[in-house]
């Protein structure tokens, strides 16, 4: 009951703030959506005492789809993986809707906008509660449209348009590989229900199938499938180019959306799956791989944005990146963890960003900010509590979890552990130095802005505020609850993360070096200290260095040619083939030597024909004689004189 | 009322109403008038009746249901003989609640021979019932080859500029298929001795045979569905004909190919299906690939919807030459779905060309800012078009792509893996999502700039009225389509046990 009013109440308020947000006005649907946001809220508190390290329990709710032995109930599966991500999505949920009120104050779509807010809310709890592979594509598919009606809010603009229908799109290639997942894993199991799968997963570790040509490991194919899927949603290196665009929409959705929750379904699905992924560690192995690589190449290209919101979105993707390599290593307990913790400062930083853009009257170039500290001291002060969560500073949420999933790293023994620890390492290193320099940039030295901008620059009203603080706390002290998710036993996890039984790397991330342990740190200090140095101290300097590395700076600017080499690989060959099959084979082949040409032929026929018809009596009597000739010499060479 | 011929009634009954619209007489606007309201009613009664049909209809069985029999042309042995299964009835449904819907919808759309107009379409609801509920082969064809005249003469009279060259082709396509349909039936029929649907499907028929009328059968159902390369007629057929024209072809006509192929083709010739099935798989990718790549070239709202449905109705044969529970079902669902999203698709088009009487993309831009309501429609039915969970399209499309995987493993006679099946299929996710996309993105949204639609007016009642059925079916279909789903299974099960295990297309699915 707690958990069908928890997840029913969003899509209650999204149908009324939809249907009847005419007449309801702005006041009264937000007033709709935010009550029943916090309903859902409290419950997912609540659900997080009352069922955190309980074993799994089912509601159904209705019969979905029954055919043939392919069943898909309409229910909700209640373990403590879906106990946290409740309690993320609703909790982080209510405060943006809450912020969304001043913040999209005095726009004409207000009832609209709160109601996709809560559809998404609602797809996205229906993804997290789900208990078998359909209702998830459902969650998953849900929260893409949630996610394209967002950044397209403002469909007048452009490009607004095209980053979501891009988003959309990109997703749906992960999708698509999730659609054949639910086909493989009905094949394999005759079952899509999450327990079926989990508790057959063990004795079907040496399975193989037959399928795109090639005898394969079954469960590494299924979760390979699975895992595109989570690259999609996830914003995973070559399906993250949708993520930077999608700062197109409001800066709450990218809050909601695109930091704490939807982007992270993809690390969810992993660990959901961990049953299936602790028996196929080539799939593992590419998680890491994939995991590592983003982490790495989204810090790279976070150096040189300037726009506000790109930065902190290349962030997430490489935080992601942080969260699919923890998985990859066998530390889901970690991945979750850091998605648990992550939530919160990022949703802080966007939502600080959103404060400073709201201050600079829609500003979000940083090289025409700076000098913003004295002007937004509480904006400020949020906005360093988000970073040093974000950079890992010690006591802080992410140095917790940032810190076990470099050790996990380290201490484990599944395969490219080492390139994963040493690219994270890095990672960290940026992190710190791009987290640094938006501080920097922003808030400090002289101001860049407009006069007419920077006099009209002023503090957010309360109701943005308040969100802010609440997470702020998050950022701060959500760490101490890893003490538990981390438990090498996986006791606080009630069964719900499955590790093998040669998986002991929450043990042993308790043995490995000093320096390991103090490497994170190293790190975010490096990184601070050089960006403190090159915005702060020698301002000259990011500039002679962009200068001096100039390919190398376009390189990472133009984000590695990604969207180029897309546009060139794939759009423009989709709508040239198009184009070609239209008029080339239907018009050229097909309609030509199909029914026009049947129908030429027919009229050129006739034509002739009509040409014989001279009326000359003797064209006629000459026909007539050599039809004779030849009839007669047919029957003569025939049966022989 | 039990005892009472239902389905000849359903069949029937839009006859009665278009001999009282033939005795309307007077002055112009009172016979248009008249005609669209006794049309109105007799739509809508038929329409109520077909939910009887519903209601006296067991869904528990897998048998044909309330069968009537008469003697019709006895010396050769042709019955009248209707009946309804699990897979007919909803097509039964579909076609009168669709024939309602145009009614109702083009209630100010059409102004020039009001009362032709209306006579045709309801002919073409008993033509279009009686085919789904003959179970005489004979009739069958009658019915069959029937309808292609009231639609020739709506795209023909009531078409568009180049209507005469569309119609002709629609025709020529449509009948030269036909011809060698009504061969086989000849050969089928001296064969089996019987004309009866039911008794053919017993008999079983040699395999050289098999063969021969297979491939006759299939030049009659590929043009209809329509596959590649036999589509072209379609985008011709639909950028002509009016608003109704369309809603009815995309929405019934083009089930008849998959209604053929599940009626005849699979039960009566079971080795032929699994000989060819291959090809059959072959063409409907080709056609999910190259008509979506196709229908994102489009410049015409029309056509791209025209090739978006040859691109979805390849999900529907490739469900039907599954031979398995979920494919067949799920081509059911599809065509069901496709019937629904694409007929309202049509009218979404139509909605814009009344009012601007242009189908060019171009011509539209930011509608979104004037007709609120209309963008939502249009974008639930975009949303139904690529198959979000939710909506019909996407259980059709889930569960004919993992019936065609599952086809799979021990299916010597299918060497196209269904596996690779499936992944090119899938394809269609992604392609139709974007087409879809791009053109809602370039009539819907952006800045309201031309000035052509700066006094555009949103919805009206009697479009409100029409869209309401199908915004509701969508939907349903999507989240409980068990409503749709129970009855047809037990008739599929029948059709699975009339392909017999035995049969090479069979075994796979049988097999663990």
């Amino acid at each position: 009951m707690l958990h069908a009013i928890l997840v029913s109440s969003p899509a209650v308020g999204a149908l009324v703030a939809g249907l009847f947000g005419r007449w309801l006005g702005d006041r009264g649907a937000q007033l709709v959506t935010c009550g029943l946001m916090a309903v859902s809220a409290l419950c997912a508190t609540l659900g997080l005492f009352l069922y955190a390290g309980e074993p799994a329990s089912k509601v159904v709710l209705a019969r979905w789809i029954a055919v043939g032995g392919f069943e898909a109930e309409w229910a909700l599966r209640i373990d403590t993986l879906s106990t946290v991500m409740m309690f993320v999505v609703s909790f982080v949920s209510f405060w943006i809707h809450v912020y969304s009120i001043g913040y999209m104050a005095g726009d004409p779509g207000v009832p609209r906008f709160m109601s996709y807010l809560s559809l998404f809310t609602f797809a996205m709890l229906m993804l997290v509660t789900s208990d078998n592979l359909l209702q998830l594509y459902f969650g998953w598919e849900g929260v893409g449209l949630a996610s394209y009606l967002l950044i397209g809010f403002w469909y007048t603009r452009p490009s607004a348009c095209a980053a979501a229908i891009k988003a959309f799109i990109v997703n749906r290639v992960g999708d698509f590989g999730l659609a054949l997942g639910v086909a493989l894993c009905f094949f394999l199991f005759d079952s899509i229900h999450f327990d079926v799968v989990f508790a057959g997963a063990a004795e079907r570790a040496d399975a193989t199938v037959r399928a795109f040509g090639l005898e394969a490991h079954a469960l590494t194919l299924l979760c390979v499938l699975l895992f595109l899927g989570a690259m999609g949603k996830s914003a995973q290196l070559g399906l993250h180019t949708w993520l930077p665009d999608a700062m197109e929409g409001p800066t709450p959705v990218s809050a909601l959306i695109h930091a704490a929750t939807m982007v992270t379904a993809g690390v969810f699905l992993v660990a959901r799956f961990s049953p299936v992924f602790e028996f196929a560690p080539a799939a593992l192995a590419l998680v890491t791989v994939i995991g590592a690589a983003t982490a790495f190449f989204a810090a790279t290209v976070g150096l040189t944005q300037f726009d506000i919101k790109r930065v902190i979105a290349y962030s997430t993707c490489s935080q992601l990146g942080y969260m699919f390599f923890a998985c990859g290593v066998g530390a889901y307990a970690a991945g979750i963890f850091h998605l648990f913790t992550h939530a919160f400062f990022k949703a802080l930083l966007f939502l600080g960003a959103g404060s400073v853009i709201h201050a600079m009257s829609g500003e979000q170039d940083m090289r025409k900010m700076g000098g913003l500290a004295q002007k937004i001291k509480f904006t400020y002060a949020m906005m360093w509590i988000g970073t040093l969560a974000l950079v890992g500073f010690p006591g802080t949420a992410g140095f917790f979890s940032k810190d076990a999933i470099l050790e996990a790293a380290w201490a484990s023994h599944y395969a490219f552990h080492l390139f994963a620890f040493w690219l994270g390492l890095a990672a960290a290193v940026l992190t710190a130095f791009y987290s640094g320099r938006l501080m920097f940039l922003t808030f400090h030295g002289a101001a860049r802005g407009d006069h007419e901008v920077m006099e009209h620059v002023h503090e957010s009203p309360p109701v943005m505020l308040v969100p802010l603080v609440v997470l702020a706390i998050g950022a701060l002290f959500g760490g101490w609850l890893g003490k538990g998710m981390l438990d090498p036993e996986g006791r606080w996890w009630g069964g719900a993360l499955f590790t093998g039984a040669e998986n002991h790397v929450l043990h042993a991330v308790h043995e490995v070096p000093l320096l390991v342990k103090l490497a994170p740190t190293f790190a975010m200090a490096a990184g601070l200290g050089l960006a403190w140095l090159c915005y702060v101290r020698m301002p000259s300097l990011p500039e002679r260095a962009a200068a001096a590395l100039r390919p190398l700076y376009l390189f990472l600017y133009n984000k590695w040619y990604f969207d180029e080499l897309y546009d060139r690989l794939f759009v423009g060959p989709a709508l040239a083939l198009g184009r070609l099959f239209w008029q080339r084979g239907d018009i050229g082949i097909i309609d030509r030597f199909g029914p026009d040409g049947v129908a030429q032929a027919v009229l050129a026929g006739g034509s002739r024909t009509v040409r014989l018809q001279t009326g000359y009596v003797y064209h006629y009597a000459f026909a007539m004689l050599i039809g004779l000739v030849l009839l007669v010499g047919l029957y003569l060479f025939l049966f022989g004189a | 009322m039990s005892d009472w011929p239902l389905l000849s009634l359903t069949i029937f009954l839009p006859l009665v109403g278009v001999a009282f619209i033939l005795f309307i007489r007077g002055a112009p606007e009172i016979v248009a008038q008249n005609a669209r309201a006794v049309a109105l009613w007799t739509a809508l009664a038929t329409f109520l009746l077909s939910l009887m049909v519903w209601a006296h209809f067991d869904p528990a069985k897998g048998g044909y249901q309330l069968v009537e029999q008469a003697t019709w042309l006895e010396p050769l042995g042709i019955r009248y003989h209707v009946g309804i299964d699990g897979i007919s009835l909803w097509l039964v449904l579909l076609s009168t609640l669709l024939t309602l819907v145009v009614i109702v919808g083009s209630w100010y759309s059409v102004h020039e021979r009001v009362k032709e107009y209306m006579i045709t379409f309801l002919i073409m609801d008993t033509l279009m019932v009686g085919t789904f509920c003959a179970l005489d082969i004979v009739m069958f064809y009658v019915f069959f080859e029937g309808i292609l005249i009231p639609m020739y003469l709506i795209i023909g009279i009531w078409g568009g500029p180049r209507r005469i060259y569309s119609a002709f082709k629609f025709f020529l396509y449509t009948l030269a298929g036909s011809v060698l349909f009504l061969v086989a039936i000849i050969a089928m029929a001296s064969e089996a001795g019987t004309t009866s649907i039911p008794e053919i499907t017993r008999h079983e028929f040699p395999v050289a045979m098999q063969m021969w009328l297979w491939l006759a059968l299939f030049a009659s159902f590929a043009v209809k569905v329509p596959m590649w390369p036999f589509h072209t007629w379609l985008p011709d057929a639909h950028v002509e004909a009016p608003t109704g024209g369309s809603v009815l072809l995309a929405g019934v006509l083009l089930k008849l190919g998959g209604y053929g192929f599940l009626r005849f083709s699979l039960p009566m010739l079971p080795e032929a299906s699994a000989f060819f099935a291959p090809l059959v798989f072959a063409l409907s990718i080709v056609a999910i690939v190259y008509t979506s790549l196709v229908a994102l070239a489009q410049t015409d709202m029309k056509k791209l919807i025209a090739y978006s449905s040859v691109a979805h109705m390849g999900i529907v044969t490739i469900g039907c030459f599954t031979a398995n529970p979920l494919g067949l079902t799920g081509a059911l669902v599809q065509m069901l779905s496709h019937g629904l999203v694409s007929a309202a698709l049509f009218m979404v088009v139509g909605v814009v060309y009344d009012r601007i009487h242009s189908r060019e993309i171009a011509a539209y831009g930011g509608l979104a800012e004037r007709m609120p309501v209309y963008a939502t429609l249009f974008m639930l039915f975009m949303l139904a078009s690529v198959g979000l969970p939710g909506t019909s399209g996407f259980v059709g499309e889930i569960l004919v792509i993992v019936g065609i995987f599952n086809v799979t493993p021990a299916t010597p006679a299918i060497p196209a893996q269904g596996s690779w099946v499936a992944l090119l299929a899938a394809t269609g996710m992604v392609l139709g999502a974007a087409y879809m996309l791009w053109v809602y993105r370039r009539v819907i949204f952006g800045a309201l700039e031309k000035p052509t639609l700066a006094a555009i007016r949103d919805l009206r009642l009697n479009e409100v009225l029409a869209f309401a059925p199908l915004v509701l079916l969508v939907i349903l279909m999507g989240v409980y389509p068990s409503i749709f789903t129970d009855p047809m299974i037990p008739s599929v099960e029948r059709v699975l046990a009339e392909i017999g295990a035995s049969s090479p297309i069979r075994a796979a699915a049988v097999a663990p």
